[in-house]
Parts: structure tokens; sequence; C-alpha cells
């Protein structure tokens, strides 16, 4: 799908909490002795949920934009954890950064890829000038069983996007997106239900890995583009086997992916995964490189975006903490604390 | 924080998500939480502030026996702050441990769960302070 004029990436910004676990505390706890998918994920504070982290990746992305909150005229928020089940995560964001009340604002829900979504709808709003700028944030707390092979990735983060129609001093722009969707019973979560289910016949091969390779393709052919035009390939990122494979699948050397990996350090962050492996290529991509991002969500579904790097980022980089920089600080959780600050100790 | 209360809480929002306090028109000082009257001078015309999301700890304490809607919390730090431009105010301290703390500390403001009114309630949201990050 491409627009007839490109929408350009202006800002972004993303937020990973200071608290962490590594996965052989919690093989500890399960007595596991296999091999765990990742070394350590995120954990959100005492004080965090989904609308908090939202909030911090959205500021970073107006420093870097240089644009205040009231310059905004779109927020979409992409999440399956939502602190409220009916009251809109994006309404705190708009208040909390200034952009209220004269702008649309709405959480959008696809399991991992409901920003990447939002990101389509906004590229059309921003490319038909129906507004001058607007805001995509993927964020996510995910909780997994206790015992459960996702409790050992189930991570949080966020990052956000902030896209224009001006290309003076952009970021990068988005030459064009598509996506591949079917109904695929890979992932749930009923309404009530503390944690999700999944079901192990449809994970990797049916969902993951052919999803994401339909929606590549057919990005790549509508362009007439190869692997080899694409300096970087960032993946929604479940674990840390899935992107490189997958990757490898459509001819991308592990060099491309790991630059936008993040999970082996944060986990999985499900609707926040895909944009904060884009932000970590951000902190260190080049004008004129070219970025294939490709999402997935369970349910299932894949969108890919083709992305060239402009000459702002240089400028814009240093203007909000890099993702360096901000999983320099990391505190390392026991379970019991770990327990204590997702909320698994009741009354 | 008083009674819990639906329309208090949105009364607050501005304040509290964006440390909006009040400037003296007559002696110059800022105040937070915003007052009608100056408590340094008595003026009585005052008008609303943004104040500065950056400052240093004056003095702390720390809670171990919490109020109501905090208990999870526990330790945790309240801290009187001095922001950039000389307003003080108290503020919870996150993301720190309570012996991490010390006087002269350099903070910055953090969104945050304040708290919640049980769990079917409304959730409290508002600026915190954590250790300057950059």
């Amino acid at each position: 799908m491409r627009p007839s004029k490109e929408a350009h990436i202006v800002g972004y910004g993303a937020y990973v909490p200071i608290y962490s676990i590594r996965d052989k505390e919690i093989a500890r706890v399960w007595g596991r002795s296999s091999p765990v998918p990742v070394e350590q994920k995120s954990v959100i504070g005492p004080d965090e949920d989904s609308i908090t982290l939202a909030v911090q990746a959205a500021k970073y992305a107006l420093m870097r934009a240089n644009l205040d909150g009231s310059d905004i005229g779109v927020i979409f928020t992409g999440t399956e954890s939502k602190p409220y089940a009916v009251k809109p995560i994006s309404t705190v964001v708009a208040e909390a950064i200034g952009a209220t009340p004269n702008v649309v604002a709405a959480d959008l829900e696809f399991a991992c890829k409901a920003a990447t979504t939002a990101l389509q709808a906004l590229i059309g709003m921003v490319s038909s000038d129906m507004v001058k700028y607007g805001m995509v944030i993927g964020v996510d707390t995910a909780q997994g069983r206790p015992g459960d092979e996702l409790e050992y990735t189930a991570g949080c983060g966020s990052a956000a996007l902030i896209l224009g129609r001006e290309s003076r001093d952009a970021i990068a722009r988005i030459e064009a997106s598509s996506s591949y969707v079917t109904d695929t019973p890979d992932f749930w979560r009923r309404e009530g239900q503390i944690f999700p289910n999944h079901a192990f016949r449809f994970t990797g091969e049916p969902a993951y890995f052919k999803h994401i390779i339909r929606a590549a393709k057919a990005l790549l052919e509508e362009l007439g583009l190869r692997p080899t035009d694409y300096d970087y390939i960032v993946l929604h990122q479940p674990n840390v086997k899935y992107p490189i494979k997958v990757a490898k699948l459509l001819g991308f050397p592990k060099e491309k992916v790991l630059p936008g990996l993040l999970s082996p350090v944060i986990g999985n962050s499900y609707a926040a995964a895909s944009l904060i492996g884009l932000c970590k290529v951000f902190d260190q991509a080049s004008p004129g490189q070219r970025v294939l991002l490709v999402s997935f969500g369970s349910g299932a579904g894949s969108d890919a975006f083709s992305i060239v790097m402009e000459e702002g980022i240089k400028e814009r980089r240093d203007r909000a903490p890099k993702l360096e920089e901000i999983l320099k600080v990391r505190r390392q959780l026991d379970y019991a604390l770990y327990a204590k600050y997702r909320g698994l100790i009741r009354d | 924080m008083g009674v819990p209360s639906v329309p208090r809480v949105w009364r607050e929002i501005k304040y509290k998500y964006n440390l909006i306090g009040s400037k003296c028109v007559k002696c110059g000082k800022a105040c937070y939480p915003p007052l009608t009257v100056c408590p340094y001078c008595g003026g009585k015309e005052v008008r609303e502030v943004k104040l500065p999301e950056r400052g240093k700890v004056i003095s702390y304490t720390i809670i171990r026996y919490a109020p109501r809607g905090f208990e999870k919390l526990v330790p945790y730090v309240v801290a009187l702050i001095e922001l950039v431009d000389g307003t003080r105010l108290i503020s919870q301290l996150t993301d720190v441990e309570p012996e991490e703390v010390s006087i002269g500390m350099e903070v910055e403001a953090v969104f945050r769960r304040l708290r919640e009114q049980g769990n079917s309630g409304i959730i409290e949201y508002g600026l915190k302070f954590r250790p300057l990050r950059r």
C-alpha cells in the first residue's frame, strides 16, 4: 500500500522500566532444566502500567520531534494490556503531554501488531493532510501464567513514533506498507481472564512464520526491492530464535537482524516489540539506509513497512535517551520481588 | 490524598499530570500544589505556572506503614524537593531503594500511578520523582 504522498517520521521514543528478572531465576522457581528462551525480561515497577510507559515514550518522541503536545492531532495506542477494560489509554497520554482537547484519540487491539496497524491508519491521515502531526504508541505490560512457557518471555516496554507530512529534517520516510491477515487461533485471552492461552499446534509455522513471510514478500514485490536493498530488518520478537530464523527464510543475514533485536534482554514486549526494535535501529542508522519492519500479532496477522532514513536522524537522535542509555540502569529482581511488583501476591 | 473521590481526581488532573503550580504576582514566589493566596506574602493575585521538572532532594523520610491505597508500595520514600527554580514541593520518589536516597540527590519528574481506588474504582495518575537519568 503506497500512499500518494509519503508520510515522514519526525520523532521517536522508547522506554523500558528499570526492573528485570533473569530467566534462570524463573527456571529456579519452577525446577526447569531445559534451555530458557531469553536471558532476562523487563518487569514493570509497582507504580507502572501501560499508561505510564506510554506517556514516557510519548515524551521522548516529542523531545526528538521538538514539538509540543498541542501540535499532535492524533494519538493511537496499540496494546493488549489496558489498565481499564473500558477507558482509553490514549486520552490519559493526550492529557499528560498537553495534546487535549483538539485531538483524535483511540486505543487499538490486535495482539502484538496493534500499533503497526495504527501506524498504517496514521500514514493515511498524515499523507492525506487530515492532520499535520500524529503519534502512534505501542505498549504492553505482558502477563504470563506463573510456570507457563510465556512467563519466561512476557516482558514490557513502550515505543512512540510521531509522523508528519513535512519532509524537511525528517528522521525517516515510510515508502509503503502491506498487511497479511487470517483467522488463526494461536494465542488468545478471553474477556475477564488475567492470563492468555496459546495453542502449540498453531504457534510458529502457521502463525508467526507464515504471516511475517507473506506480508514481507508482498511488500518487496510491490516496491520491486530485494533483501539486499535493505540494511536492517526489524521483526516482532517473541523470543530470540524466531526473528533470526524468519529473517534467514526471507534471505536476510543475522547481522541485519541483531541491531534491532532486544528480546534477549527485555523479553517479549508484545505490541511494543517491533517498534522498540525500530527505535533501537534509529539509535544507530545513517541517512539513506533502508529498514524493513515486520510486525506479527496473534489471531493473526503481520504488517510490513519499508522505511528510508533521512538526514534529520543525525541531529534528532541525541535529543532524548537512546535505548542503550535506558537499559544501562537495571535492577535485577528475584522471583519474590517480581511477584510483588507484578501483583501476583494477593491479600 | 483525602477520601477517594472521582471529581476530586478529575479536578486535579491538570496540576498532577503537568506540575502546574501557582506564582504570586506580588513577591514572585511559586508554590505547589497551587493556592489562591500566596503562602509567603499573603498576596491574593496569583497565576498558574508550569514548574520545572528537575530538582534536588532537600530532606526525606521512609514510609514503612503506609496509608490506605499505598500499602503495596512499602517501603517507599517521600521527599521534600527543591525544583531548579527554587520552588519546594513534597513528592514520592520512585525507581530508587530507600537506602540509595541522599540529601542533594538530583531528581526528575516521571508520570506514574499514584493510587488506585480499590479494584473497581478509578486509577489516579500523576508525577513522582526519580533519580536524574541524564
